[in-house]
């Protein structure tokens, strides 16, 4: 069978199961290798797309439950609030493997789309989900508020 | 977007370029410059367009080589940091080799302590003959001649680089090149440079290994036993081949396991949950976590090893007996996987003349033989394509290559008919082994009247790293594995008598190194012992520590000193805390460098906050003072996170983790502001990757004690009494 997904703007017909994890459709399938696999049970955020605008785990979100939501990956993100976040990551050089910070990324730009000037507490607890081994959270905190400023223009 | 891995070509796709200018060194060590088909392999290449390549002979895991490495030859050339590009270089020893192992590989925090002259003197070879050439063109004196971001001028002259290319191919460089004046550098120690890997991983685009793909790829995973050292005996396919995208799974010539094959990961994980497989477990690891710990403790008594130059224990035994009071701590310290971001993966394709290994590849001189040796090849018939790896913290720098090994076996086993990409899940990591090895420590600190420290005997029982490994010749002396008792047996505190006692543990488990080796449970020891004296004899622990490295003749003990006291002031360490707040010292020299950390916690209704740590780092010249500032948060992060609450367990042999909610790792929440201090040097850089990690561990329980009173010598601190907020 044969599924239509609607990602970064384009309908991409998919061959894979109903069953299928999001994740591997769009890394080994549709070869949008820009978001990660890191734990493949939701713990880790290394995964992180968004699905009508949220961020998602897409390790655990299955593609029969996607017909007709616009998702969109680290390769389609765009619009003011990603230009500010990538912008502020590279002048802050949050990255160190840089494994984890697609799924960073995406995941900093759902929450300035809800709440453009966070807190600090704000910032923790949108971000605990995300896991970076590297341990830049005090950069990507930093990054946050950089690009919530950057965001006001 | 479509990133279709293709092969990036060396030397061929130099010389497809066409002119070309390549400086680095010949095997002999000599520096050489020739143009694009040279029989040499660059550490930098100059494009007829002006386009300068530095080559990187170390691999990038996060640490900030492709930055560091790049911004030793754009300095010496002067050229424009912005457009400078990075290329990893291909496997060869000859002519990449790590100089201090002799042989390709990154690890140990040496790439930079390596590199520093070597990446230089490419780098000023290059210029002196491009300006030599642009010199001869233009009819001036080389000296008339200056160089700004990649442009060269004299007079009404002005050219860049790629001008001269090919005049430039044709002179010889000089034998010993005049190196910049530190006084002039303009991007060593610039703080502001920005990391040369930050926009390709910042929109998806950075290349890692799991990221390869090549046509007619099959994705594999491995059916691995459930216990160390089993062996597969047969397997059942069950419904396996029922699988949507499962193509074949083989049972391995090594006994290690069943390869499962998908046209996806996705596959290849489903089909590999419905095989059901029969193993031989009678040279396996059967024990669990307890009686494994309670062995460890048991070896303390049992000292095999004395590993403390010219002390014994009857020297530290004698001052003990006349202490007048004996101060008694004893350490356990549990396995830890390194769980790097990317999970362990390597992908393996035919070539015209032999194989392609894709990998985050730590050690190439390690793993291009192994592949040849399982593959029926020459290792020169193994070609190996160093990606980005999403962080190692030691795992992918194994001492029997495990993971390259496996994919070989996997590439072997159907035939070498279609590229393979094998791939861990954090499950298999997990369960994986490599990890950090078990340790128990007992000290025993004497004290006199006066609460000086008079003796100390210090017993370590641990897995030895190194021994029946290719590496073992390197670190074990006298049955003594450095790698067990580093930070401890050489410790630089000057203590009269003490000693330090080695007992090894043993087990078909592998262990390997893990961020920092022996200084991530050495330093813990050492740093939390030494507070407990500080408590016991009544004394400041800055203030104690100050003196037990007073002697300034002593560079080691000066240095240390130095962050300690840099950190005290910075920490403001003299100020006094409210109650229910606490401050913690550690300080410990590492990988060359040395490092001191102050945490600040709370005690919020019987939970602690992390507050803020704050670090001070003497790495000798900081080149890139960003990156150093990076690693050392990154170190402290790691070593916090994992003294607060990981440990790999095991019950007959079988790995208790399965995955992240297992074995949680640091989360943003956890730990507060981190700020770090760098003291201006003029020694040659030594590491920065490993440092940052020894002193946070016990500078946080040392920081729990002064705000609670509780002393936690048994890690993880969850599981001894301690929440965390
Ligand atoms: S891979 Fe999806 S959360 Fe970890
Ligand atoms: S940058 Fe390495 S895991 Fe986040």
């Amino acid at each position: 069978m044969s599924l239509t997904l609607k990602i970064n703007g384009e309908d991409r017909q998919i061959t894979a199961d109903p069953g299928t994890p999001l994740l591997w459709v769009v890394r080994d399938e549709l070869n949008l290798t820009g978001t990660k696999f890191g734990c493949g049970v939701a713990s880790c955020g290394a995964c992180t797309v968004h699905v009508d605008g949220e961020p998602v785990r897409s390790c655990q979100t299955f593609v029969e439950d996607l017909e007709g939501a616009e998702i969109t990956t680290i390769e389609g993100v765009n619009g003011s609030v990603a230009a500010a976040v990538q912008a502020a990551w590279r002048e802050l050089d949050v990255v160190q493997c840089g494994y984890c910070q697609s799924g960073q990324i995406m995941q900093a730009v759902g929450l300035l789309s809800e709440t453009p000037r966070p807190t600090d507490d704000d910032i923790d607890s949108y971000m605990a989900g995300n896991v970076c081994r590297c341990a830049t959270y005090q950069r990507i905190r930093a990054a946050i508020h950089m690009a919530a400023e950057k965001m006001e223009g | 977007m479509t990133i279709e891995t293709s092969r990036r070509g060396f030397l061929t796709g130099v010389a497809a370029t066409g002119a070309a200018l390549l400086v680095g060194f010949t095997p002999k060590g000599v520096l050489a410059a020739g143009p694009a088909n040279a029989q040499l392999n660059p550490f930098v290449k100059v494009a007829a367009d002006g386009t300068l390549t530095v080559i990187l002979k170390h691999f990038e895991m996060g640490q900030g080589t492709t930055t560091g490495l790049t911004t030793l030859i754009a300095e010496e050339m002067d050229a424009d940091w912005a457009t400078v590009q990075i290329e990893f270089a291909p496997a060869n020893d000859a002519l990449y080799a790590n100089l201090l192992f002799g042989s390709q590989g990154t690890g140990g925090s040496t790439a930079m302590a390596n590199s520093f002259m070597q990446y230089r003197q490419a780098g000023a070879a290059a210029r002196a003959v491009l300006v030599q050439a642009a010199a001869q063109a233009w009819g001036v004196a080389p000296a008339d001649i200056t160089v700004d971001k990649g442009i060269l001028r004299a007079g009404d002259h002005s050219a860049h680089y790629g001008t001269f290319v090919d005049a430039a191919a044709d002179l010889t460089p000089p034998a010993e090149p005049v190196l910049k004046d530190p006084a002039a550098f303009k991007l060593i120690g610039n703080a502001t440079l920005p990391r040369k890997d930050s926009v390709g991983k910042t929109d998806g685009t950075a290349i890692f290994a799991m990221d390869v793909r090549l046509p007619d790829m099959v994705y594999a995973v491995l059916l691995r036993s459930p216990k160390f050292g089993g062996k597969l005996t047969g397997f059942t396919l069950g419904e396996a081949a029922g699988v949507q995208g499962f193509v074949d799974a083989k049972a391995l010539d090594n006994g290690a396991g069943v390869a499962v094959y998908g046209t996806t990961t996705w596959a290849a994980i489903q089909a590999r949950d419905a095989i059901t497989a029969e193993w031989d477990f009678s040279a396996s690891e059967t024990r669990s976590t307890p009686q494994i710990e309670a062995g460890h403790i048991a070896l303390l008594d049992a000292p095999q090893y004395e590993a403390a130059a010219g002390v014994t224990r009857a020297d530290s035994g004698a001052a003990l007996e006349a202490a007048a009071q004996v101060v008694e701590a004893e350490f356990l310290f549990p396995n830890l996987a390194h769980a790097p971001m990317e999970p362990l993966n390597c992908t393996i394709a035919a070539t015209e003349t032999g194989v392609r290994v894709y990998d985050g590849c730590q050690f190439p001189a390690l793993t291009k033989p192994t592949v040849a040796g399982i593959l029926g090849l020459d290792p020169e018939q193994v070609e190996i394509e160093t990606v980005y790896a999403g962080g190692s913290f030691g795992r992918r720098a194994n001492t029997v290559t495990d993971y390259n090994r496996e994919a070989a076996f996997a590439y072997a086993a159907l035939g070498g008919t279609r590229p393979v990409k094998l791939v861990w899940t954090r499950e298999d990591d997990l369960a994986g082994g490599f990890f950090r090895p078990v340790a128990a420590h007992r000290a025993r600190i004497g004290l006199d009247g006066d609460g000086n420290i008079t003796g100390w005997d210090h017993r370590i029982a641990a897995q030895s790293i190194m021994k029946g490994t290719p590496f073992e010749a390197f670190t074990v002396h006298d049955g003594v594995d450095h790698t067990s008792t580093e930070g401890l047996a050489d410790n630089l505190y000057a203590i009269p008598a003490m000693s330090v006692g080695l007992s090894d543990w043993t087990s078909p488990m592998p262990v390997l190194w893990w961020r920092s080796v022996g200084h991530s449970h050495t330093a813990y020891a050492k740093e939390v012992a030494l507070d407990m004296a500080a408590k016991a004899a009544g004394r400041d622990p800055v203030a104690l520590r100050r003196e037990l490295l007073a002697d300034d003749s002593n560079t080691d003990q000066r240095r240390l000193r130095g962050v300690l006291e840099l950190v005290a002031e910075k920490s403001g360490w003299d100020t006094p805390l409210p109650a229910g707040r606490g401050r913690g010292v550690a300080v410990h020299k590492s990988f060359g460098s040395y490092v001191a950390q102050v945490v600040e916690v709370s005690d919020i209704d019987g939970a602690i906050r992390i507050d803020r740590v704050v670090c001070a780092v003497d790495c000798g010249v900081a080149v890139n003072p960003d990156v150093i500032k990076a690693q050392m948060e990154g170190g402290i992060g790691f070593g916090i996170g994992h003294v607060m609450r990981d440990k790999i367990t095991m019950t007959e042999g079988v790995v208790d983790q399965a995955n992240f909610p297992d074995f949680e790792p640091l989360r943003m929440p956890d730990i507060g502001v981190i700020e770090v201090h760098i003291v201006p040097s003029t020694e040659a850089p030594t590491g920065v990757g490993e440092p940052g990690t020894p002193p946070a561990g016990p500078a946080l329980a040392n920081a729990i004690a002064a705000a609670t009173g509780k002393r936690i010598t048994k890690l993880p601190m969850t599981d001894h009494g301690i929440e965390f907020v």
